[in-house]
């Protein structure tokens, strides 16, 4: 079943988002935000800098506490949660990649010890077979696996941020948040990293909300997108119909000023 | 005889009631670490003061104390402890472990099995085991309390991968009852074993850091490990050279400056009780200061 087959074929969303609102004292940080999520789609985010991606980003993924709204994941609340039944759903059926690779790996610990992690927070208990799985998603990744005994901190920036990408599907995510993936980036670097985005998120059928401000990226990955403004949502829809024939002055503005580069 | 100018055992009876306190709640819930309000002792904070802390608020007149660093009991540290609390107790003092109703120790667990009725009290430099990895002390609280052990096993894989086994051999990490992650202070990890199913009480006092944790007697202690790399408590594969013990913890000791070696129990009681039974070790010579 291809991915658009399998997200035709599902009527219940794998996330569902509604009213989300995060405030920071008088500050907007997002408003009001709706959206569903459905197994296997790729929503992408866009919007200025301060418009409330991260923000909202950082609430999806239970590291922030919204003020308003609720977010259901497979019809569970998850404001609802535990702290404990969110974190352990955060070791499995999620992952959180950050723009700086710092913030999303171990620099003291190498590299078969970052992806492998995440399989010892859920139990895995056998070394030869943790180091078997740490050396498939290296190769996976495009990162020689003579490498892996070596510390994040002797790896390129597009190295690190390919560590970061593996450690978080060792486990095999469902949902992949992530904010500015490509980010401080050199270009030649960025397309490469996108496009090895797009193999693994299409071979393993991850459902993707990904923060960006870059409207290539998006291009490539995004079935849906949705543009922030101010903290809200300004508009939305399938990709193409977006950045093709943008309604929202700010949509068009952006689109605009992304060909003029 | 005790010193006046102190109350018994230094420390204030609030301050002793306090500790109490902490030990109790460490003892209700073994290998969780509790908070307490450390106080200044009249010593360094290298020497133990979390220890002597606890041993000061567990100590009753009764009581026989014996002191241990690195198991021997004539080293600087464990010699001003033992008088430390001579003076400020009046407790009676030893060197047998089989005597002692207390032992207050660092890096070592005694060779000789420990009793119902004895406590031993561990000095602590660090109590956190997952600090290594982990420096931020609000989450690693959060994975004590959530059972996210997962890290404590990544810095044995770091071992195994840098040095093709488990290089760790002291302050190996534990799991108490199948719960919390503990350090079992600087011991080495030949000592582990001894952790578990212990008759005596054994507490755990960490001053700088200002806790304290316990496991009551008869606490199932595990040391953790993988399946295709099991834990393994070893020693240096000698006898010891003067009493001829071949499964006492052993330390290497350099003799002369040709490189000339020689292994010997780290326990000084129990190297001295196994030569007074008359075992003799390879180089036991009966006056050994004759040689020095
Ligand atoms: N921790 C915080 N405390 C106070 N205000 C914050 C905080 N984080 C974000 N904000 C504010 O919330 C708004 C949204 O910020 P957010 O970081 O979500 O934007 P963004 O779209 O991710 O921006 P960028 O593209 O620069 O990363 C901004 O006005 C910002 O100043
Ligand atoms: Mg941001
Ligand atoms: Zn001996």
């Amino acid at each position: 079943m291809t991915v658009m087959e399998r997200v035709v074929a599902t009527d219940q969303p794998l996330l569902k988002v509604e009213g989300l609102t995060k405030r920071y004292g008088a500050r907007i940080g997002c408003a009001d935000v709706s959206f569903d999520l459905f197994p296997g789609e790729v929503l992408g985010i866009v919007g200025e800098s301060g418009s409330g991606k991260s923000t909202l980003l950082s609430c999806l993924a239970g590291q922030q506490r919204p003020d308003l709204g609720r977010v259901a994941y497979e019809g569970r609340d998850v404001l609802a949660m535990g702290e404990t039944e969110r974190r352990r759903l955060s070791r499995t059926d999620w992952a959180y990649v950050h723009q700086n690779p710092r913030d999303g790996l171990r620099m003291g610990v190498s590299a078969g010890g970052n992806v492998g992690e995440r399989l010892m927070a859920v139990g895995a208990r056998h070394y030869g077979q943790i180091r078997g799985k740490a050396a498939d998603w290296l190769g996976r990744v495009e990162i020689a696996v003579d490498r892996i005994d070596d510390r994040p901190s002797a790896f390129s920036g597009g190295m690190q941020q390919r560590l970061q990408i593996a450690r978080n599907l060792v486990t095999q995510p469902r949902l992949v948040f992530m904010d500015e993936p490509t980010g401080g980036l050199d270009v030649s670097v960025q397309a490469r990293l996108l496009d090895l985005l797009r193999g693994l998120v299409r071979d393993l059928g991850l459902s993707v909300i990904i923060v960006t401000h870059d409207l290539a990226v998006v291009r490539l990955l995004a079935h849906r997108l949705m543009v922030m403004k101010s903290g809200y949502v300004v508009e939305q829809g399938l990709t193409d119909q977006v950045l093709d024939d943008p309604q929202h002055a700010y949509t068009q503005l952006l689109v605009s000023s992304v060909l003029q580069v | 005889m005790t010193d006046e100018a102190y109350n018994f055992a230094y420390l204030d009876e609030q301050t002793k009631a306090m500790i109490r306190r902490a030990i109790l709640k460490g003892i209700a819930v073994p290998g969780y670490q509790v908070p307490f309000a450390s106080r200044e002792m009249p010593m360094p904070y290298g020497w133990g003061t979390g220890g002597v802390q606890v041993t000061a608020a567990c100590l009753v007149p009764e009581d026989r104390l014996k002191v241990i660093d690195q198991g021997a009991d004539d080293t600087t540290n464990a010699v001003s402890i033992r008088k430390f609390f001579a003076r400020t107790a009046g407790v009676a003092t030893t060197e047998r472990t089989v005597e002692a109703t207390m032992i207050q120790t660092r890096h070592r667990i005694p060779e000789v099995p420990m009793k119902a009725g004895q406590i031993l009290v561990f000095q602590v430099p660090i109590p956190e085991p997952l600090r290594f990895l982990e420096p931020r002390e609000a989450e690693t609280r959060k994975m004590h309390e959530l059972e996210e052990y997962g890290l404590m096993h990544v810095k044995l894989y770091e071992d195994i991968a840098r040095h093709g086994q488990i290089a760790t051999s002291y302050a190996y990490p534990v799991k108490v009852e199948g719960r919390y992650v503990m350090d079992p202070s600087p011991i080495p990890k030949f000592d582990n074993p001894k952790l578990s199913c212990s008759p005596a009480i054994q507490l755990f006092g960490a001053g700088r850091e200002q806790r304290i944790y316990a496991l009551p007697p008869w606490t199932k202690v595990e040391s953790l490990d993988f399946d295709d790399h099991p834990f393994k408590a070893t020693k240096a594969a000698h006898d010891c050279d003067l009493c001829a013990a071949g499964d006492s913890y052993l330390d290497e000791v350099i003799i002369d400056d040709q490189g000339g070696r020689m292994f010997v129990c780290s326990d000084t009681d129990f190297c001295a009780g196994r030569r007074a039974k008359g075992h003799k070790g390879r180089l036991w010579a009966p006056e050994p200061e004759a040689a020095e």
